[in-house]
């Protein structure tokens, strides 16, 4: 049995990632289980100046997913150069730095930087809900998501993914307009703005009144819409939301991912990462499925 | 820090809403101030519970908690010899090693857990420690306190029992080495003041929504005098001044 998988010609050992922002640059989880196992890693999300995120309450439990507004709080792309890259290449796996920005210099440059280290492909943020002015505005409306990844793929040298926002206009549109601007493959979904609000205080929960929906509650939305795009697109898709089993990622497969990202269910099984990469080894055994690509995009 | 399953050997309610909650150690790392990420359900909740150590014996952990929502009244259904999914100890805790002389806790509320397991690790480290709980009414756990501190003092906001008012005016900083204190940040920025005005050293235990509990997602980062720090790695256990200026 075979779950490798490659994207944009970079081989992962399984379709597993963890995704950002759940799993910090991979050394925590690394104390508890080898993290070398999952196929790769995508980093803290990094922003060209370090950045101290949203104050207040930052992580909030809904029914079957929990909202964040953590805001990026990073230590920011130089330092993530000069310390971060070195730790993260302990681990024998994909090393992905997941980058955002405030403006389309931010973009530019941090993407510049990171492209002249030594990472193996740079994740494009253009969805984070959490930041005011930026972010989420370029996750929005696809022109201007065109103009960022047209731009950022003028000074990338290293393989492209853009990360798409569930509220996007149109998440086809998005995914058409990105790789029409050169996005070499594209990851989604990012989480769902939401909202929480604390009757007592007669306040919302969050400082930012919005805050960021992830979990199981979504895994049915971003399975509909990683089906959506990877219909519509030729670059290949990872599928982001609310995965929490090998099930889950066999489903996303199915839909047309290439790879999946787990996030939230770190936070429910710490050892999420190595449970679902063997569960799916002896899923793939009992289902018959002799390596991903006979199930991939079926449906 | 390990992620296991252990046995539950008790759960008992104390007074009210407060339970304690006695499992399995095996072998687990647990000192003064630390905690640990706990969860009785698969996925019907999304987030662990993070509760901080009560007690640390040879074989056992208990855990003081008040029911409050989903997660602690799942906890409080709890029977011997269910399992019980922990992850720890977590976090930094007080720094007992670097403690002599004559040290003051000060608790209120569910604050006061925590302090036990500190004060017997600092009679056992040979410093002399003086115990100040705050209650808002009903007092608990009194009897934990007894044989591990030279001195309990006990005050209930409605003056039910002890002192009638808040723990923190019986509280003489300039007596001590050092002050460790856990609850109400309200309660913490006053002792932490106080300890300040008389320059003696203050220690507090924060407490933060978290989600991961290891440090790696920044859900309980807050801002300190020494920048962004997690309560649950960096802390939840820091220096008073880098809280409160």
């Amino acid at each position: 049995m075979n779950l490798q998988t490659t994207i944009c010609d970079i081989k992962f050992k399984n379709p597993i990632i963890a995704a950002s922002g759940t799993f910090g640059f991979g050394e925590e989880y690394n104390e508890l289980y080898d993290v070398s196992c999952l196929g790769g890693i995508s980093s803290k999300g990094l922003t060209l100046k370090p950045k101290d995120g949203n104050e207040g309450i930052r992580v909030y439990e809904t029914p079957s997913g929990m909202m964040n507004s953590v805001g990026l709080q990073n230590p920011g792309i130089e330092a993530f150069i000069e310390h971060g890259i070195a730790n993260m290449r302990r681990f024998n796996n994909v090393l992905i730095a997941n980058m955002g920005g405030h403006s389309m210099e931010d973009y530019t440059t941090g993407a510049a930087m990171l492209s002249a280290a030594d990472i193996d492909m740079l994740e494009l943020n253009i969805s984070c809900p959490n930041v005011k002015s930026g972010g989420m505005a370029f996750g929005i409306k696809a022109d201007v998501a065109k103009e960022v990844v047209s731009a950022v793929r003028k000074v990338c040298t290293k393989p492209l993914i853009v990360k798409l926002s569930p509220n996007a206009e149109n998440i086809v549109d998005m995914a058409l307009a990105c790789e029409e601007a050169g996005a070499d493959a594209l990851s989604l979904v990012n989480t769902f703005q939401a909202m929480a609000i604390d009757l007592h205080k007669r306040k919302p929960v969050f400082n930012n009144v919005y805050a960021g929906l992830s979990g199981a509650a979504i895994k049915p939305i971003a399975l509909r819409m990683v089906h959506s795009v990877c219909k519509q697109v030729k670059v290949p898709v990872i599928g982001i939301g609310g995965i929490s089993s090998a099930t889950d990622v066999l489903e996303f497969v199915m839909a047309g991912a290439s790879a999946v990202q787990i996030g939230t269910v770190n936070f429910n099984d710490p050892l999420a990462g190595k449970h679902i990469v063997d569960e799916l080894e002896s899923l793939c055994q009992k289902e018959g499925i002799e390596s991903l690509e006979e199930i991939r995009g079926i449906i | 820090m390990n992620y296991f399953d252990s046995k539950v050997i008790s759960n008992k309610q104390l007074t009210g809403d407060i339970f304690v909650l006695e499992v399995e150690r095996q072998n687990a790392d647990a000192a003064a101030g630390q905690f640990f990420m706990l969860k009785c359900w698969d996925k019907e909740l999304t987030l662990m519970r993070p509760i901080s150590i009560f007690k640390a014996e040879e074989k056992t952990l208990h855990f003081m908690y008040r029911v409050i929502g989903q997660g602690t009244k799942k906890l409080a259904e709890l029977k011997k010899g269910d399992l019980v999914s922990l992850l720890g100890a977590l976090g930094t805790g007080y720094p007992i090693k670097e403690m002599k002389g004559h040290v003051a806790l000060l608790g209120g509320g569910l604050g006061i857990p925590p302090l036990c397991q500190t004060a017997k690790e600092l009679t056992a480290h040979g410093v002399e420690v003086d115990v100040y709980l705050g209650y808002r009414d009903v007092l608990f756990s009194l009897e934990d306190f007894e044989g591990c501190c030279a001195n309990i003092f006990v005050s209930t906001e409605k003056g039910d029992e002890g002192y009638h008012g808040f723990i923190t005016d019986l509280l003489k900083p300039e007596q001590y080495d050092a002050v460790f204190t856990c609850g109400p940040e309200i309660m913490m920025r006053k002792v932490a003041a106080m300890c300040k005005d008389k320059d003696v050293a203050c220690w507090c235990s924060m407490e933060h929504r978290m989600a991961c509990g290891i440090g790696a997602c920044l859900g309980c980062s807050i801002k300190t005098a020494d920048g962004m720090k997690r309560v649950c790695k960096d802390g939840p256990v820091f220096k008073a001044e880098t809280l409160f200026q």
